[in-house]
C-alpha cells in the first residue's frame, strides 16, 4: 500500500501549481466578473500538454496517467475553477471517448488537434427536457444511405461557444429507449449547426456554455463514434472518467478556499486576539482540512483505479459526490471565516463558493451519484 | 502510488476476517448482553498473532507493520467493536514497549502480551479529574530506596482487571509541571493496585473497564518506560498510533452498520417492494458507503505513512475524528433503515449504535483531534 503521490505525479502538481499561481489566480476574479473565456491561459495549457494529460504521446497528448490528470485538474482549478472545466471537457470528456471509441480515421482527425489543445472540444449529452434521464433525449438522428440526418436541440454545453467539434448523443432508434442511443463526432462548421448566446450563470463564469441547436445536419457515417445504439455505454463509461475531473476540480475550489481562510484567520484579530486563537476558527479549519484530505483520496483512489484498468463507475461516484458536497461546505465556510469580507468580490471565497455549486450538478447530480454507488451496493 | 495491501497485509486482512465470521460474530450479541469479557477469543487472536500485529517478531510479535494491523482491526471491529478494542489496547501498549522499552522489559513484556499468556495490556493516563488534560493528571511516583511508590487513581482503562502490564503515567517531579510525568510499566497483580469499580458502560460492554487505584503501590527502578520526565512523549506517540487503532474501529463499524443495513433493505417489503428500491433508503445505503471508503482510505493512509516511518500525527488524527464522526451518522442511519427491529436486539444494529458512541471519545475526544488538527495547519498551512 502506497498512498502518496510518485515523483513525476508530484512534478505535476508542482508545475501547474506554479501555472495556477502566476497565470491564472491573478486574472480569475476579472474572468469572473467578466464572464470572459481565457483563451491566453487555455493557450498555455495546450503548451504545458494539459489538454491531452492522459492522451498517449503519438496521439497528440501528454502520456500521463489519470491520478496525474486529476492532480493537474485540482491544481488549475485552485487557480480558476471555470479554466478547469474547459480543460476538464476537453481531456474527460472529449479526448477520452475518441481515444477509447474512435477509429484510426477518427483518432487522426478529432483527436490529435483536440489532445494537442489546437483545437477544443464539447460533450453534448443534456438537453432542455433531458438531464440526468438521458434516455428521455429528443434529438434524432436519422439514417439515410450512408448519412445521417440529425435534429435537436442540446442544451448548459460547457465549451459549446468555442467548441470546434462537438460530441453528441442522438437517438438512432427510439424504440429501444437508452439502447437506441449512438454517438456522433460533429464539427461545428457543418451546416444547419448553430449555438445560442452563452448562458449566465452563477459561478465558473470564466468557462461558458450555451444551448446547440442541430437542424437537419447532415453526417457521413464515418462520423459516428462506437457502433450504433453504444450511444448510452460511451456516455457512462466516459462520465465515470468525467466524474473524477469533476471531483478533483471540487477538490482544488475548495483547497484554494481553505488556504485563503487560513491566511485571512492568521491576519485578523478580534476580542485582542488574531481570530486562530478561538476554537470555534480552529475547528472550522480543522474540519475543512480533514473533509479536504478525505476527498483527495477519494479522488486519487479513482483514478488509480482507471489507470490500473478496473471498473471504477462506483469509485468514481463517491469522490464526485463526496468532493462536491465537501467543496460546497468547505468554500461556504471559508466565507464565514472571512465574516463580511466573505461576501464580497474584494476577497475570492464568495467566488469559490458560487464556483463550488455547479460541481453537485453537472456530469451526473449528486443524486445520480448516490444511484449509481446504492446500486454497487445493493448488488454485493 | 498502490491502493492494494500487499499479499501480506491482504493475508493478515483475510486470517482476521476468517476468524472474525467464523469465530468472534456468533459470541458477540451474547457476550454484548452480559458483559462478558471474552477470554477465549483473545487466546485465539493471540495464536493468530493479531495481539502484537506491529511488535518485532524476535519479541514474539508478528511484525507485519501498521497497515496489516489497521486491516485487521477493521475487520474484527466489523462483528465486535468491545474484542476490537481490547485488541487494539494491546496492540498499542506492546508497540509503545517496543519502541520505548528496555530490552529486558520488551523481553518480559512483549512475548507474554502476543501470545496471550497476559490477556491484555492496559494504557493508563486518564483520571477521573484528568482527561483530554493529562498534564493535570496528579496520580504521583515518589522514590523509596532505589524504586518508586505510586499513588493516585486512574480511570476508564480498558482491561485494567485483566493486563498483565499497564502503563502508568504519574508526577515524578511534583513541580516540573509536564516535564515532571514519567511512564511506568506496572505488572498485574503488584501489592497495592487495586481494582476499582467495573463500569457499566453502555456500549462495548464485553470489552472490560475499570478504574485503578494506586495505595503505596512499590515498584522497582527498571519500572520506567523511556526516560523519566519523558512520560508526555511516551504517552502522545502510543496516542498517534492508538488513533490509527480507534479510525480502524470505526471504520469496521461503519462497514457493519452498511452491510446490515443493505441485506435488511433488500429483504424488507414496504408498499409492495424492497425498501431497497426507495431512494429514501437507497442513497443512505450510499451516504454510508462513501463514509466508509473514505474513513478506510484516511485511516490507511495514516498507517501507511506510519510504516513509512514519516510524520502522521495530523494524518492520524484527521483518520480518527473522521471515521468516529462518521460511524455516529452511520449507525444512527442503520437503526432509522431498520425502524422498529432497529431498536431491539434481534439485529446487530442496536449494539452499533451503542459501540459507535464512544468512538469519538476515547483515545482523544473529537475536540482533542480538531485541536491537534488546527495546531499543526497553523504551523505549516496558508
Amino acid at each position: 500500500m502506497n498512498i502518496q503521490l510518485n515523483e513525476e505525479q508530484r512534478q505535476v502538481r508542482d508545475l501547474c501549481r506554479q501555472f495556477a499561481d502566476s497565470e491564472l489566480k491573478p486574472n480569475a476574479r476579472k474572468w469572473d466578473v467578466d464572464h470572459q473565456y481565457p483563451a491566453d491561459a487555455v493557450k498555455k495549457l495546450a503548451e504545458m500538454g494539459l489538454m491531452g494529460v492522459a492522451i498517449p504521446p503519438e496521439l497528440g497528448g501528454a502520456g500521463m496517467d489519470n491520478v496525474s490528470y486529476a492532480v493537474a485538474m485540482e491544481e488549475i482549478s485552485r487557480g480558476c475553477a471555470g479554466t478547469g472545466v474547459i480543460m476538464s471537457v476537453n481531456n474527460s470528456l472529449y479526448c477520452d471517448p475518441v481515444n477509447k471509441f474512435g477509429t484510426e480515421e477518427q483518432k487522426r482527425d478529432f483527436l490529435m488537434p483536440f489532445a494537442r489543445g489546437e483545437r477544443l472540444g464539447a460533450f453534448a449529452l443534456t438537453e432542455p427536457m433531458s438531464g440526468s434521464d438521458a434516455a428521455e433525449m429528443r434529438t434524432l438522428a436519422v439514417k439515410k444511405g450512408n448519412e445521417y440526418v440529425v435534429n435537436g436541440t442540446k442544451n448548459f454545453i460547457t465549451n459549446g461557444p468555442q467548441a470546434d467539434v462537438v460530441i453528441v448523443f442522438a437517438m438512432t432508434d427510439r424504440s429501444k429507449g437508452h439502447k437506441g442511443i449512438s454517438t456522433f463526432l460533429v464539427p461545428t462548421s457543418v451546416k444547419g449547426f448553430s449555438r445560442g448566446k452563452a448562458d449566465d450563470k452563477v459561478g465558473i463564469r470564466a468557462s461558458s456554455s450555451c444551448t446547440l441547436f442541430f437542424e437537419d445536419v447532415v453526417l457521413p457515417e464515418r462520423f459516428r463514434l462506437g457502433g450504433e445504439g453504444e450511444g448510452f455505454k460511451v456516455a457512462m463509461q466516459t462520465l465515470d472518467g468525467g466524474r473524477i475531473g469533476i471531483a478533483a476540480q471540487a477538490l482544488g475550489i475548495a483547497q484554494a478556499a481553505y488556504e485563503e481562510a487560513v491566511a485571512y484567520a492568521k491576519e485578523r484579530k478580534a476580542f485582542g486576539n488574531p481570530i486562530t486563537q478561538f476554537q470555534a476558527i480552529q475547528f472550522m479549519l480543522a474540519d475543512m482540512a480533514t473533509e479536504i484530505d478525505a476527498a483527495r483520496l477519494l479522488v486519487w483512489r479513482a483514478a488509480w483505479m482507471k489507470d490500473k484498468g478496473v471498473r471504477h463507475s462506483a469509485e468514481s461516484a463517491m469522490a464526485k459526490l463526496y468532493a462536491s458536497e465537501m467543496s460546497e461546505r468547505v468554500t461556504s465556510r471559508a466565507i464565514q471565516v472571512h465574516g463580511g469580507y466573505g461576501y464580497v468580490k474584494e476577497y475570492d471565497v464568495e467566488r469559490h463558493w458560487r464556483d463550488s455549486r455547479i460541481t453537485e450538478i453537472y456530469e451526473g447530480t449528486s443524486e445520480i451519484q448516490r444511484l449509481v454507488i446504492a446500486a454497487n451496493v445493493l448488488k454485493g | 502510488m498502490d491502493f492494494e495491501g500487499t499479499e501480506t497485509q491482504q493475508a493478515v486482512a483475510s486470517a482476521a476476517r476468517k476468524f472474525a465470521t467464523e469465530r468472534a460474530a456468533p459470541a458477540a450479541a451474547e457476550a454484548d448482553r452480559k458483559s462478558r469479557f471474552p477470554e477465549e477469543m483473545i487466546r485465539e487472536l493471540g495464536a493468530l498473532g493479531l495481539l502484537a500485529v506491529n511488535v518485532p517478531s524476535v519479541h514474539g510479535g508478528s511484525e507485519v507493520g501498521a497497515v496489516a494491523y489497521a486491516l485487521a482491526v477493521m475487520e474484527i471491529a466489523r462483528v465486535d467493536c468491545s474484542l476490537a478494542v481490547t485488541m487494539a489496547v494491546t496492540n498499542m501498549v506492546g508497540e509503545t514497549i517496543a519502541h520505548f522499552g528496555t530490552e529486558s522489559q520488551k523481553a518480559r513484556c512483549l512475548p507474554r502480551l502476543a501470545s496471550a499468556e497476559w490477556l491484555a495490556g492496559s494504557y493508563g493516563l486518564s483520571e477521573p479529574q484528568a482527561g483530554s488534560d493529562p498534564n493535570s493528571m496528579t496520580t504521583r511516583a515518589d522514590r523509596r530506596g532505589d524504586g518508586w511508590v505510586l499513588n493516585g487513581t486512574k480511570q476508564w482503562i480498558t482491561s485494567g482487571d485483566r493486563a498483565g502490564v499497564i502503563i502508568v503515567w504519574a508526577r515524578s517531579d511534583v513541580g516540573a509541571g509536564k516535564k515532571g510525568i514519567t511512564a511506568f510499566l506496572v505488572e498485574g497483580g503488584t501489592p497495592g493496585l487495586h481494582v476499582g469499580r467495573h463500569e457499566e458502560k453502555m456500549g462495548i460492554r464485553s470489552s472490560s473497564t475499570v478504574s485503578l487505584t494506586f495505595e503505596d503501590c512499590e515498584i522497582p527502578a527498571d519500572a520506567v518506560l523511556g526516560e523519566e520526565g519523558h512520560g508526555m512523549r511516551v504517552a502522545l506517540t502510543a496516542l498517534d498510533g492508538g488513533r490509527i487503532g480507534i479510525a480502524s474501529q470505526a471504520t469496521g463499524t461503519i462497514r457493519a452498520a452498511l452491510d446490515a443495513s443493505a441485506r435488511y433493505a433488500r429483504d424488507r417489503k414496504a408498499f409492495g417492494k424492497p425498501i431497497a428500491e426507495f431512494q429514501a433508503v437507497a442513497f443512505a445505503l450510499a451516504d454510508m458507503a462513501t463514509a466508509h471508503d473514505s474513513a478506510r482510505l484516511m485511516t490507511l493512509r495514516a498507517a501507511m505513512l506510519k510504516e513509512a516511518r514519516q510524520p502522521f500525527g495530523r494524518e492520524a488524527a484527521m483518520a480518527k475524528l473522521f471515521a468516529s464522526e462518521a460511524a455516529q451518522v452511520a449507525v444512527s442511519k442503520a437503526v432509522q433503515i431498520h425502524g422498529g427491529y432497529g431498536y431491539i436486539d434481534e439485529f446487530p444494529v442496536e449494539r452499533l449504535f451503542r459501540d459507535a458512541r464512544v468512538q469519538t471519545i476515547y483515545e482523544g475526544t473529537s475536540e482533542v483531534q480538531r485541536l491537534v488538527i488546527a495546531r499543526d495547519i497553523l504551523l505549516r498551512d496558508g
